[in-house]
């Protein structure tokens, strides 16, 4: 790859494309604001081009809609990279100046021809075609993507493809032109920024690379551990081995977010001490052994930094509701018990802090982004901030192309589970709706949840709209709602994730991407059974 | 470039502005209800009508273009009567119950009658009756005080690309509503609300919840990556109405959850006080359910979850309430006897990405510093 | 064998709700039936023909033997068998069902151009256009003309557009070859929407090919590939008969690729509209075709730059369409001196109201409005006396008789307060009451409003409902004033034309008529007697015989007297339906 997990560009540039595309990613449901700045360049003219399993809301706006097969984003970027280079619109001026290993990976290419991508996909050859010629034609495209990407066991190698597709056009480091993975909550950036992942500090610092733990030994003024750590999805696994003994889980709810809900509680349920630190009394606080009230974002002062890595300014404007508090009071005052003195006088010096560690936030402070939220990096307090990345150069120097194969899910429908089954959310609740399914209103247009079925597999099992079915995988049983729907494909059934009593993670694959360890949540294999009673 | 004269001020603006563009950008004060630089012209309200030397005729300024050399004139006794008859005729067939209209001191008509001074109107006669029937629960809608400026119909095709709503019938009887004047059953975004300029559109929580006198944070929106900027009106500790301002990088626009789902903020479900447990864990733990016991019946939305328990309401069957010192103390002493007898790699800690990044920070140290180790994640991965 | 005998049936709408179908069947069947000798019967042919205008006097037919034509009025299929065993078989008309003089008189001040075919050719029947020189012209455009020489032709003749507006066509013309695009479209505005108005129907049923010729003149001039005929769906007839010509016209090449062979493409197709009065308004109208509600757009764009989705688009009427194959065939310099100097050619006209001869005419521009009413129309019906001319349809104004020498055009129209329009004229005398016929145009165009914007959508309506105030005896000072007020506030500040002219019957009978507007208002009384809430009605002793006629027809039981004495109406009984006043057969009730 090129570099850090963020967007390439900035909202306000997507209205300046000239093709947009979108792959895995119901943008207008799950990005509602970035959907409408697409719907808003397509009114300008530029084109879209919409590759999803499921007949999105943004197809409705699209020139081609390639329907691909789930799992089989590897195989269609490939074979639309074969055309590209068939019909030699790659950038040969990019590809020399900027990467390497072209050589070997436009070999790895050969195979993919539109047939056997059509074979692959289930996309007709005319539609890569014409897809590859959008894309390697375009001036200022952008791709787009997000869970239908990573969630997968060859989710890194979906995204080095796209990567790929980029280098070989020399489609990135400009204005309106790049690689964008939205993320999709409103501080995921922020939290991977921060350090909260195992194998980096903050700032994308790696723990094992030799001088950064002692710099930040020295700026803390304690000994640090040189292992890295365990992934989420890993320390799950690991509790159940009973590797893990204690969990601190501050504002998430892995009961409901995790895949194979049966797994997820049996490992919660394994530890000697759970502590649930958050503002409602979630699914996985009720495997707590000690539950603390936090303060919600409007109850508090800091930054979120959104998708397009731009930091901005989060104000209290509430007192938290009892004895409830902010979670970084939580957190210093237990380290006050550890004997380790973490206090801070205002937030901003907890931010002051971070950007002394990461230059990349050096220039941002509370006063610059007081109206208006500045893009790292910003490294000096005269930068105006960074609307896009790798203008002229990669970090690491030359981006590398990775080839990459075609390799099928980790499950996959037989005859005992005949459906794929994807998950996701839709546009009214959020996440696990521990928030939304509070909020009278959303829940009266979006009261429960459903499983989406083909019209002609709905005829095949004999349901019809509102029926209710027992959906089964090789890991539980759900019974819910049926809604006939055109919008997947015919042997694929989709499920919001976001409703507790018929949750969709307690069918979906634990199985992990070997490198990224991002659970394979949107290709599993599931039967469905018609219930005979019918809900109330 | 065009270069024109208003009110006989020289201003150069872009070729294809219109004359409006050019007044709005000599910041010449002149009434629209029916425009938004965003939409496309409308010319429906009449309100912007200039003058131009030599055409005898007064134009709307907004869907004309500044042509070179033009010689505009923005108020005159005769454009200003033409205003106030427009005006008078609006509020003929307008409702009087500013006193309890939600948008009263937010209300463009109101403003403009009351710049114009109409305390008597001249014209009186026919006013429509409607129904207020949609049982959507977002949008309020008052067709009686729609002026028919079309801006609902208008972001809702041209920047939603929804198009849920548009005119129909004729005459004084025209009226926006969903297709067969079914409930409104769309995105529910609220982009129609934001641009209404009267009382006809608004939020159906905001009703009796406080007009003015809020008290307005700027901050950002608490729900997915795209960082939308959000104000939130305070009345006595309490948000009572979220909305975005345009110059804002997503432009005012907002989706449903972001403007219409801070309800959960105020949850009497939230969490007020640390709580430890009482009762052992397999007892109180939820039923997850296997394929083989039979399942409860089926309620609506399905089954074989978790059940809607009754802990949400009554989490203190199985916990009890302590003081922060109290569950310091205990937390502390759990888990240093953890790191005593397994090392610290046997702690884990997972963060959020729904906090601040000065608190994700604060708990990476906490596990690297404190804890001692990198046994940290969030769920970038779901 | 020549057919030496033809026998034409009007089959317009006219005719056909007269049972012009039933006639003509009957002449098919009486010239196909035995006792008919073979050799005759193939001398003899009937066919339909569009509407010759009098529809006031159908089914019409004319009996042309040896080119010498007698035309029938009132023609029923009991009366054919008469005709063609005295006329047709032995020679001798059946003079008393031949038409009168007012037939004539009616047609002698007329000069046919659009309506030339009308009445004369079959309309369904692409070779009976063809053997009149159709499509010589639209040939002769496409093979051996230029674009440019086209529109030259155009601008030359001082062809003006007739909706209404009476916007130059060549200079539109010439607009739409300037601007440069892959797609451009033709419309032809068929929608239309004046009550009471229906030249442009009698066109496209009478001559749909001269309609669908002058388009693809107009296609080549503005190098057009695509057009659309706007027809409202309440004119099932003219949509039949134009699908059937450009059935017709792609089987002959006419239309579709490589037309006349000259390599130019045209496509053309029918759209219906839905009958909303507003959708004759050109953006309105193009909207319309987008599928979008039919409401005008602001012309930030000329409709040649930016059209229909868009595109350039060039957009005429029906009327305007069928001068154009005339033009080419006969010269720029025929057609102008036809008219006046500033718009050159004829004015079909649809004459109605209280004048004897009423129906569909076509007259030079420059003819003055009294020959018309006085030539034409044969003069004010029953030997009452003229009041006005309505002009323009509901859009349009009331002249008075001061001013009936004002010449039909669009100038001098405007400037006596009324408009052209497409083109409509009721006459008006001494029974009828300007302010109720003011508020009854108005009627129509507000509630034809589309509602956009406030002038137009309220502003129409607190008009009317000040009319209704007068009408109904409620009027007080200061009325007339608001009504001038909003009338010209109207007029200034509308988005488009339908707002722009609604105001216009109201202030052009302000202008001319005042004094009836202040004696509803001053003395609660309707000159004209018109206005029911304002009269009385009051039986003359002197002249009542008490018959009791009126006395057994009140509805309200108002009427009292005993037999062979004066009868009495009671005033607060009375309902003023105005059924005695018709019973009475000594004209001894009066209504004041």
């Amino acid at each position: 790859m090129f570099g850090s997990g963020a967007m390439t560009n900035s909202i306000p540039e997507i209205e300046n494309h000239d093709i947009i595309f979108v792959i895995g990613s119901n943008t207008t449901e799950t990005h509602p604001i970035i959907g409408l700045k697409m719907k808003k360049a397509v009114r300008r003219g530029a084109e879209l081009i919409v590759a999803d399993p499921r007949k999105i809301d943004l197809v409705r706006f699209s020139s081609v809609w390639l329907q691909q097969r789930p799992g089989t984003d590897v195989a269609l970027l490939n074979s639309i990279m074969h055309v590209i280079v068939k019909e030699d619109l790659i950038d040969k001026k990019f590809i020399m100046e900027r990467t390497e290993g072209f050589a070997s990976f436009k070999e790895s290419l050969l195979a993919y021809t539109p047939e056997e991508g059509e074979r692959i996909t289930g996309v007709s050859r005319e539609d890569i075609i014409k897809a590859a010629f959008l894309y390697g034609n375009a001036v200022r495209p952008g791709i787009y993507y997000t869970m239908g990407i990573t969630q997968h066991t060859h989710g890194t190698e979906n995204v080095y493809a796209i990567a790929n597709l980029a280098l070989m056009t020399g489609n990135l480091g400009r204005e309106s032109t790049g690689v964008n993975p939205l993320r999709g909550q409103n501080n995921v950036q922020g939290a991977t920024d921060m350090g909260c992942i195992p194998d980096f500090y903050l700032g994308y610092q790696k723990v094992t690379m030799p001088g950064i733990r002692q710099k930040f030994e020295k700026a803390w003024g304690i000994h640090l551990s040189d292992t890295p750590g365990l992934t989420a999805t890993e320390m799950t696994r690991a509790a159940l081995e009973g590797k893990i003994k204690a969990l601190y889980i501050m504002g998430e709810n892995p009961v409901l977010s995790d895949p194979d809900m049966n797994h997820t509680i049996q490992a919660l349920k394994k530890l000697d001490f759970l502590v649930v630190q958050d503002i409602f009394p979630t699914e996985t606080a009720e495997l707590a052994d000690v539950i603390l009230p936090a303060a919600c974002f409007a109850e508090k002062d800091g930054t979120f930094t959104n998708t397009a890595r731009m930091v901005q300014r989060v104000r209290k404007a509430v007192e938290p509701p009892g004895d409830a508090k902010e979670d970084s009071l939580i957190i210093v005052e237990l380290a006050k018990r550890f004997g380790v003195d973490m206090t801070y006088d205002i937030i901003e010096d907890v931010f002051r802090e971070a950007g002394n560690l990461w230059p990349a936030l050096a220039g941002i402070n509370y006063r610059r982004i007081a109206k208006n939220g500045l893009q790292w990096p910003c490294p000096t307090h005269d930068h105006p901030g960074t609307p896009y990345l790798f203008k002229g150069a990669f970090p690491r120097g030359k981006a590398t192309f990775t080839a990459v194969q075609f390799r099928p899910s980790d499950e996959l429908p037989d005859h005992e589970y005949p459906f794929l089954l994807s998950t996701g959310r839709h546009l009214f609740h959020y996440h696990t709706g521990s928030m939304t399914r509070r909020v009278d209103p959303i829940n009266r247009v979006s009261p429960c949840a459903y499983i989406e079925i083909h019209p002609e597999d709905a005829q095949t099992l004999n349901v019809r709209e509102g029926d209710a079915v027992r959906v089964s995988s090789r890991r539980g049983t759900i019974e819910i709602m049926v809604l006939v729907s055109g919008r997947p494909a015919k042997g694929v059934v989709f499920i919001p994730f976001h409703y507790r009593e018929a949750a969709a993670n307690v069918l979906t694959n634990t199985a992990l991407d070997p490198i990224s360890k991002i659970p394979e949540l949107k290709a599993c294999a599931v039967r469905i059974e018609r219930v005979e009673t019918s809900p109330k | 470039m065009v270069t024109l004269k208003i009110d006989g001020q020289k201003v150069t603006v872009r070729k294809l502005s219109t004359i409006l563009d050019a007044v709005r950008k000599l910041d010449i004060p002149i009434p629209t209800l029916c425009h938004h630089p965003e939409l496309s012209p409308f010319g429906g309200c009449r309100l912007c009508l200039v003058e131009i030397n030599g055409s005898p005729k007064p134009v709307a300024s907004c869907t004309t273009f500044a042509r070179n050399g033009m010689d505009v004139t923005t108020t005159s006794p005769r454009l200003e009567k033409l205003r106030k008859t427009t005006l008078e005729l609006i509020l003929s067939d307008h409702p009087k119950d500013c006193m309890v209209c939600e948008r009263a001191g937010d209300c463009k008509l109101q403003e403009l009658a009351y710049f114009y001074g109409i305390r008597e109107n001249r014209f009186g006669g026919e006013q429509r009756v409607y129904e207020k029937k949609d049982n959507n629960p977002f949008i309020a809608r008052d067709m009686e005080k729609c002026i028919l400026c079309g801006q609902c119909v208008r972001i809702c095709d041209e920047i939603q690309g929804v198009g849920a709503i548009d005119f129909a019938y004729r005459g004084l009887r025209t009226k926006i509503c969903p297709p067969f004047e079914n409930d409104l059953n769309c995105e529910f975004c609220g982009q129609c609300v934001a641009v209404c300029p009267t009382g006809a559109l608004t939020g159906k929580m905001w009703d009796q919840k406080g007009r003015q006198n809020f008290k307005e944070v700027d901050t950002v929106c608490p729900y997915c990556g795209c960082g939308c900027n959000i104000t939130l009106h305070i009345w006595r500790n309490e948000v009572r109405r979220v909305s975005s301002k345009e110059e804002t990088l997503n432009e005012g626009w907002l989706c449903a959850k972001g403007r219409f789902g801070y309800g959960f903020i105020h949850s009497p479900d939230r969490l007020k006080k640390p709580l430890i447990r009482t009762a052992p864990k397999d007892i109180s733990a939820f039923p997850i359910h296997q394929t083989n016991p039979p399942l409860p019946p089926f309620t609506k939305g399905g089954r074989g979850g978790i059940h809607p328990s009754s802990f949400s309401l009554h989490p203190l069957s199985s916990f009890k309430e302590v003081s922060w010192d109290e569950a310091f103390d205990y937390i502390a002493n759990r888990l240093k006897q953890i790191k005593e007898n397994y090392g610290p790699d046997a702690i884990g800690g997972l963060s959020s990405a729904r906090c601040t990044s000065e608190e994700n920070y604060l708990f990476q140290k906490f596990f690297r510093a404190v804890i001692g180790t990198n046994n940290i994640d969030h769920c970038a991965r779901y | 064998m020549d057919k030496d005998i033809l026998i034409k049936v009007c089959t317009g709408t006219g005719g056909v709700a007269s049972g012009s179908k039933e006639v003509l069947e009957t002449f098919k069947g009486t010239i196909s039936s035995a006792g008919i000798a073979a050799s005759f019967s193939e001398r003899c042919s009937a066919q339909r023909v569009g509407c010759r205008g009098f529809c006031a006097q159908d089914v019409l037919v004319d009996v042309i033997i040896n080119g010498e034509k007698t035309t029938y009025k009132h023609v029923k299929p009991d009366m054919v068998g008469k005709i063609f065993t005295e006329h047709i078989l032995n020679g001798t008309p059946v003079a008393e069902w031949i038409v009168d003089k007012d037939y004539h008189t009616f047609h002698q001040k007329q000069t046919k151009v659009v309506l030339s075919h009308c009445g004369e050719i079959d309309p369904e029947d692409i070779h009976a256009y063809r053997a009149v020189d159709g499509y010589k012209a639209a040939k002769m455009a496409l093979t051996s003309m230029s674009s440019q020489e086209i529109v030259n032709i155009v601008k030359n003749s001082n062809l003006r557009g007739r909706g209404g507006a009476g916007f130059p066509t060549g200079l539109k013309w010439e607009l739409g070859l300037r601007i440069a695009s892959d797609i451009k479209y033709v419309i032809c505005n068929g929608d239309e929407g004046d009550p009471g108005a229906f030249m442009d129907r009698s066109v496209m049923e009478g001559d749909p090919h001269a309609v669908i010729e002058g388009m693809i003149i107009c296609a080549k001039a503005t190098e057009s590939h695509h057009g659309y005929i706007y027809v409202r769906a309440e004119y099932p007839l003219a949509v039949k008969r134009l699908q059937m010509a450009i059935e017709q016209c792609y089987e002959a090449g006419f239309l579709g690729k490589n037309t006349f062979g000259s390599g130019f493409d045209f496509d053309l197709k029918i759209f219906q509209g839905a009958g909303a009065f507003v959708c004759g308004e050109a953006t309105a109208l193009m909207r319309s075709i987008e599928g979008k509600r039919g409401m005008p757009t602001p012309k930030l764009w000329r409709s040649a730059e930016k059209g229909l989705w868009d595109r350039p688009t060039v957009l005429n009427n029906v009327e305007t369409f069928a001068n154009i194959p005339r033009i080419i065939l006969r010269g720029a310099d025929w057609f102008m001196r036809l008219g006046t100097e500033r718009s050159g050619g004829t004015k079909v006209i649809s004459l109605s109201g209280k004048v004897k001869n009423t129906g569909l005419i076509e007259v030079p521009l420059g003819v003055t409005l009294r020959e018309i009413v006085y030539e034409i129309g044969g003069g004010i019906e029953g030997g009452k006396s003229f009041k006005a001319l309505q002009t323009g349809g509901p859009s349009g104004g009331c002249i008075p008789e001061e001013l009936l020498d004002t010449e039909v055009d669009y100038e001098s129209l405007a400037l006596a307060g009324s408009i052209m329009g497409s083109g409509g004229m009721v006459v008006l005398d001494e029974t009828s009451c300007m302010v109720n016929t003011a508020k009854f145009f108005l009627e129509f165009t507000q509630s034809e409003s589309c509602g956009k914007c406030t002038p137009c959508r309220i502003g129409t309506k607190r008009m009317l409902e000040i009319l209704e105030r007068i009408t109904t005896g409620r009027g007080k000072e200061g009325d007339l004033e608001l009504l001038e007020e909003l009338g010209h506030y109207i007029r200034a500040t509308s988005l488009c034309g339908l707002g722009m002219t609604a105001p216009n019957p109201v202030l052009s009978t302000l202008r001319y008529f005042r004094d009836e507007y202040e004696q509803h208002i001053r003395n609660k009384k309707c000159p004209a007697a018109v206005c029911r809430d304002l009269i009385t009605y009051s039986i003359l002793e002197a002249v009542c015989t008490g018959c009791g006629a009126c006395k057994r027809v009140c509805p309200a039981d108002a009427i009292r007297g005993v037999r062979k004495k004066p009868h009495r109406i009671n005033t607060e009984l009375c309902v003023k339906c105005g059924t005695c006043f018709d019973a009475c057969k000594f004209k001894a009730i009066t209504k004041v």
